[in-house]
């Protein structure tokens, strides 16, 4: 079924950082319920992957009776395919760090942090002069908080929420047993607001012109708008900010090269869409739209015919089992037999009714591993092999 | 007290605490869920996901051990999904793991093996990991063997390491496919801080962590004619042996030990509670002696409080953590060493045997002592003193291999001259025991007069709390001892190094008020040592504990001094405690360790 | 260049003697000495009162922190799929060849690591890698040629901005 609705381009994100003082100070000034009120109406949902209702989340946080909360940002973007966090914060981090701020307002917290991938060290001097530039101004304005950068070290799994708290309480970055969740128990088992950057940014939009002019962009159940990171196979790679609900067709028809054979949606823990479910794929929220709706961080990676899906699934197993923590079983030793599983299939040394075991293994990951990364495996690992089989075998 | 919810478990209703896991709801209600990384002992882990179930309205399972119950949850634990999850997870760790049963040390004693024949996983489909890793075998500590190769990574004995024992030998290390347990820079467990205590074997489900077992050199050593083969049983083995061969925790088997070491075919089979009991003479008069210097004398190189010695667990952590301590340690060697010391000698010369033909064997509740017996200056003898230290488990495993119905066995008593022993020796077992000894010795030979507890009961220093402490005051003492007369003796007992680790450094800090302390490196003491039966958790360990006392209570004898063989050793031998030849074969000196 | 010991206790009084400090420590060693050997990590446990074992542990788990000696520059090329699919192999062999060592490996005099990593960030501008902390992108075999001649041709210290 082919949708009429049009690729819509939206520029909130990288403009309008100049008055992050005054977005500042108006909003401290406004009452903790108002500010979340305003994110609930907006229904914004966290940019990073996960989806959860950004209001939600900070009115938990608020709630939480306690002397010390904290807020992180979470800037560990490791998905493959995504580079849209390091775009924000080399080109406006004033309003993520306008937006922590806020944050730690409404819920009660005197000190922020960014959890800076390791891979992106270079960012730091930038950030931390913009970091100064920003306390001062709080201190002008008799507004108690401060931010720090807290440097991961190469470890995809700390963007993990629980793991991040773990990473940066000097330990392994193990994910933690859900419950309790981060806005009650997180960073040293204090009430954490942690965000996604791009969430972050998003909510600077809304507190500076209100809810109804994100409300108004996306579609039911994915409100606003989102940056796609474009890579792969198209003759436009890049970040496009672009509004929630468009058609994977039309999508398609702006970036590919007129050969696309496949979409890789939201990274290696994402689905691969072949070219024949491109019309009935929106990209969004899970919701109630007609065809399939993905969850998504933004990544979009395009693969032409002169790709071989076996080689991408490869690459993807090899990333989760490098990148697993390897605590629980169902992720550290499933991502090994499903890894080695397709080599074997493809060199023959297993017939294809192994595909079909190791897709219901998959399908056992995601309902047994302890945190997102082993219970996203399944998404790339089902979607490659139900729709590119015959890859998988020959 | 918390607030009461009620909770479904497959359809049948439940009330619990609101809070409790998932997996003890089930318990109550008397259904059983698999673990394999759940332990009573330590933190919850979540990590094997055996134990996953489902709950109605959630598609993902949740791990029972790590979940809490909300009112009106409906838990199901037997549905298709469960279950066949659960056979991929078994599937998978038997994936990673060596699973050549027949040759495995813990072939019928493994949870991932029960796990495996309970859940039938016949058709092992998926692809073997273990060729894929250079897993190799540590052989290198004399006390504890770890296989990679068999680890399914529950980080049971990790969190054991770090939380009982506050030794920190093992970690998690690596990460992905690469994930393993190591020790600092996966250095052999010998090179590192490991204290030997074997509180890892005990708490590893599968057999990745096993004790360095002597069976077959035992065997070898029995079966020579031009040997004698002499052997010693501590007090804690006796409540603990029947687990292996057929009876409840907290039955005391020490006759029908006794007959099935005299069938196996030692030559004499003797007691180390006999030492435990001439420990008490030897330790006593040293802490008296230390008094006298510290509280008299003034003498500032007599260190107060005395800890004692006869734990090589606590031992080697205090070597390797405080050595600038070492002074505070007794320096009585522990039971098993005395005894060694004294077959090749005393023992030898009163039954005219060539000591270079004795082999002296222990059956141990610990695998600490295997590593106490190969110290270098265990040799006073001239001979290795103890030749090979057997757990309990092992000897269970020679009962059944020489095919003794241990539960027909009529009792049978301790053979002569080293044999005889009192109740205050066979509360060494328990934690306080060998404070509680001491006192009911040292306070009657200061005073004149029993210990000031009904029955001989000292039961402040009793009980499982991780540190205890009691006090007595010396009012009225005899002549001799008229210096101590209005001192309050404070005394503590530590168990578990995590403990022993809280009571040495409020002695660093100068905030410690102790006189004498008792150390045990295992939680409970000896009873719950590393060589004891599999599996180990605190209602067990309560019921040795209780079988402990009541084996003092039975016996016609409670104190150290009374033992009529103690007696006649220190006439026919010794002559005196802290004598030159008590000097010579009792005592030891310590080692200085590093740290890290 | 500081002394271990003194490196250590300098970042230990900057950051903490926390648990919660042990990363940026482990980072400000590994950023002088390019990797953490076992004395440094002893120092560190010294330093901050852990087990030894607790600081192996943190560390190994970490791809940036090496406990393997490391050459002066540490260069890691990503090879997750977009890089993958946009020439990191040509790149690899290209730097296999001029350097003479393969994945994993240093030279000989201690100038270069060849490593892989994984998605730096950089997918639209493939394939990418990392020189200490720079990130070079867009690369050629001919483009790689040129940035390790410049690093051969260093004498001191210090890194060129991103490109």
């Amino acid at each position: 079924m082919s949708t009429n609705y049009q690729l819509k381009r939206a520029d909130f994100i990288f403009k309008d950082e100049n008055d992050w003082e005054e977005v500042l100070k108006n909003n401290i000034n406004r009452p903790p319920n108002e500010l979340i009120n305003e994110l609930i109406s907006s229904e914004l949902k966290g940019r990073g992957g996960a989806g959860f209702p950004t209001g939600l989340k900070w009115k938990i946080s608020a709630e939480e009776v306690n002397d010390v909360k904290y807020v992180i940002c979470n800037a560990d973007e490791g998905e493959p395919g995504t580079f849209k966090d390091r775009e924000i914060l080399s080109k406006v981090p004033f309003k993520v760090l306008t937006a922590i701020a806020i944050c730690g307002h409404v819920i009660g917290a005197k000190i922020g942090f960014i959890y800076l991938r390791g891979e992106y060290f270079f960012l730091q001097t930038e950030l931390n002069k913009a970091i100064n530039e920003f306390e001062y101004y709080c201190r002008e304005i008799k507004f108690d908080f401060s931010i720090k950068i807290f440097m991961g070290s190469g470890a995809y799994i700390c963007g993990e929420e629980t793991a991040l708290f773990e990473s940066m309480e000097g330990k392994r970055g193990e994910p933690r047993n859900k419950p309790p969740f981060p806005s009650a128990f997180g960073y040293m088992g204090k009430p954490t607001v942690i965000n996604n950057v791009e969430t972050l940014a998003h909510t600077y939009t809304i507190f500076k012109y209100g809810s109804k002019r994100f409300y108004d962009l996306g579609v039911q159940y994915s409100r606003g708008s989102k940056l796609f990171s474009v890579s792969g196979d198209t003759p436009k790679p890049g970040i496009y900010e672009l509004e929630l609900g468009m058609s994977l067709a039309d999508f398609v028809d702006e970036f590919g090269d007129d050969d696309t054979k496949a979409v890789q949606v939201g990274g290696a823990s994402g689905f691969l869409v072949p070219r024949k479910r491109f019309n009935e794929t929106n990209i969004g929220f899970q919701g109630k739209l007609v065809g399939i709706s993905l969850p998504t961080g933004g990544s979009m990676m395009l693969f032409n015919s002169s790709r071989s899906m076996f080689n991408v699934l490869d690459n993807y197993l090899n990333f989760f089992a490098e990148e697993s923590c390897g605590q629980c079983t169902p992720c550290r030793v499933g991502c090994q037999q499903l890894l080695r599983g397709i080599k074997a299939v493809k060199r023959g040394e297993k017939n294809a009714q192994y595909l079909d075991k190791m897709l219901k293994l998959a399908e056992t990951m995601q309902f047994t591993a302890k945190c997102g990364l082993g219970q996203s495996v399944a998404n790339s690992f089902s979607s490659i092999v139900e729709n590119f089989r015959e890859e998988m075998i020959y | 007290m918390g607030k009461k919810i009620k909770i479904t478990i497959n359809g049948e209703t439940v009330e619990i605490v609101k809070g409790t896991s998932i997996l003890e709801a089930a318990n109550q209600a008397g259904v059983i869920i698999p673990t394999l990384c759940y332990h009573k002992d330590l933190c919850v882990a979540g990590n094997c996901r055996v134990c996953v179930v489902e709950i109605a309205g959630q598609k993902r399972l949740a791990p029972a051990c790590a979940t809490p119950c909300d009112e009106g949850m409906d838990v199901l634990t037997n549905t298709l999904k469960v279950r066949n999850s659960r056979k991929h997870i078994i599937e998978l760790l038997l994936s990673e793991h060596n699973a050549d049963c027949t040759n495995c040390y813990k072939n019928g004693g493994c949870e991932l093996q029960k796990l495996a024949s309970e859940y039938k996983i016949m058709n092992q489909d998926f692809i073997h990991l273990v060729p894929f890793r250079n897993y190799t075998i540590d052989m290198f500590s004399p006390s504890i063997i770890k296989d990679d190769s068999k680890c399914i990574r529950c980080q049971r004995c990790v969190r054991t390491c770090a939380e009982l024992q506050g030794v920190n030998a093992l970690t998690m290390s690596y990460k992905g496919e690469h994930a393993k347990i190591t020790t600092f820079f996966e250095k052999a467990m010998n090179d590192v801080v490991c204290t030997n205590c074997g509180q890892c074997i005990n708490h590893c489900p599968t057999g990745a962590l096993v004790e360095k077992n002597y069976i077959e050199e035992v065997w070898n050593a029995i079966s020579d004619k031009t040997k004698y083969v002499v052997v010693q049983t501590a007090p804690a083995v006796r409540v603990g042996l029947g687990e292996e061969l057929g009876f409840e925790p907290g039955e005391r088997v020490t006759g029908k030990m006794v007959a099935a070491l005299k069938r196996l075919g030692f030559d004499a089979v003797m007691d180390t509670d006999f030492t435990a009991d001439l420990t008490i003479m030897e330790e006593g008069t040293e802490l008296l002696t230390r008094l006298k210097g510290a509280l008299v004398d003034k003498n500032p190189d007599i260190k107060l409080p005395m800890a004692t010695s006869c734990s090589p667990g606590w031992i080697k952590f205090i070597e390797h953590m405080y050595p600038s301590l070492l002074d505070h340690l007794s320096s009585c060697k522990s039971p098993q060493q005395m005894f060694g010391a004294l077959v090749k000698t005393y023992y030898a010369k009163a039954r005219n045997i060539d000591p270079e033909k004795i082999v002296s064997v222990s059956i141990m509740p610990c695998t600490a002592k295997k590593f106490e017996a190969a110290r270098p200056e265990m040799h006073d003898s001239g001979y290795r003193d103890v030749d090979y230290v057997l757990t309990t488990r092992e000897l269970a495993i020679m009962i059944k291999q020489a095919g003794i119905d241990f539960m027909k066995l009529k009792d049978a008593h301790y053979d002569r001259l080293m044999g005889e022993s009192t109740g205050a020796g066979v509360i060494f077992g328990a934690t306080g025991g060998v404070m509680e000894a001491a006192l009911r010795t040292a306070y009657e030979l200061v005073t004149g007069r029993e210990v000031p507890f009904e029955d001989l009961k000292i039961l402040p220093v009793r009980g499982m709390e991780g540190i205890k402490e009691a006090s007595i005051k010396i009012e009225n003492p005899l002549e001799k001892w008229s210096f101590l007369d209005g001192v309050e003796l404070n005394c503590a007992i530590a168990h578990g190094l995590v403990n022993a680790k809280k009571v040495m450094d409020s002695i660093v800090a100068g905030t410690s008020h102790y006189h004498f302390i008792e150390f045990m490196a295992c939680p409970g003491g000896c009873l719950g040592g590393g060589g004891q039966p599999i599996p180990t958790n605190p209602e067990i360990r309560a019921k040795r504990t209780a079988a402990i006392y009541a084996e003092d209570e039975g016996m016609p004898m409670r104190k150290s001094h009374l033992n009529p063989e103690i007696t006649k050793i220190y006439k026919d031998f010794l002559i005196a405690p802290l004598g030159e030849k008590s000097h010579k074969l009792l005592h030891t000196k310590y080692t200085p360790r590093k740290r890290y | 260049m500081k002394p271990i010991t003194e490196l250590i206790k300098d970042l230990a009084d900057l950051h903490g003697r926390d648990r919660h400090s042990l990363l940026p420590i482990l980072q400000g060693v590994v950023e002088q000495e390019k990797y953490l050997s076992e004395y440094s990590m002893i120092e560190i446990a010294r330093e901050l009162d852990l087990p030894a074992t607790e600081v192996f542990g943190t560390a190994t788990f970490y791809s940036f922190l090496e406990y393997k000696k490391m050459g002066r520059y540490i260069i890691r090329i990503c090879k997750t799929i977009t890089c993958s699919m946009k020439g990191e192999k040509q790149i690899l062999l290209a730097i296999e060849d001029m350097l003479k060592i393969k994945v994993g490996e240093t030279t000989p005099d201690g100038s270069f690591s060849l490593l892989q990593t994984n998605c730096l960030g950089f997918c639209h501008k493939a394939p990418a890698m990392l020189i200490n902390n720079d990130v070079f992108t867009e690369l050629t075999p001919e483009k790689v040629r040129e940035i390790l001649s410049e690093y051969l041709n260093r004498k001191n210290e210090g890194g060129q901005n991103v490109n």
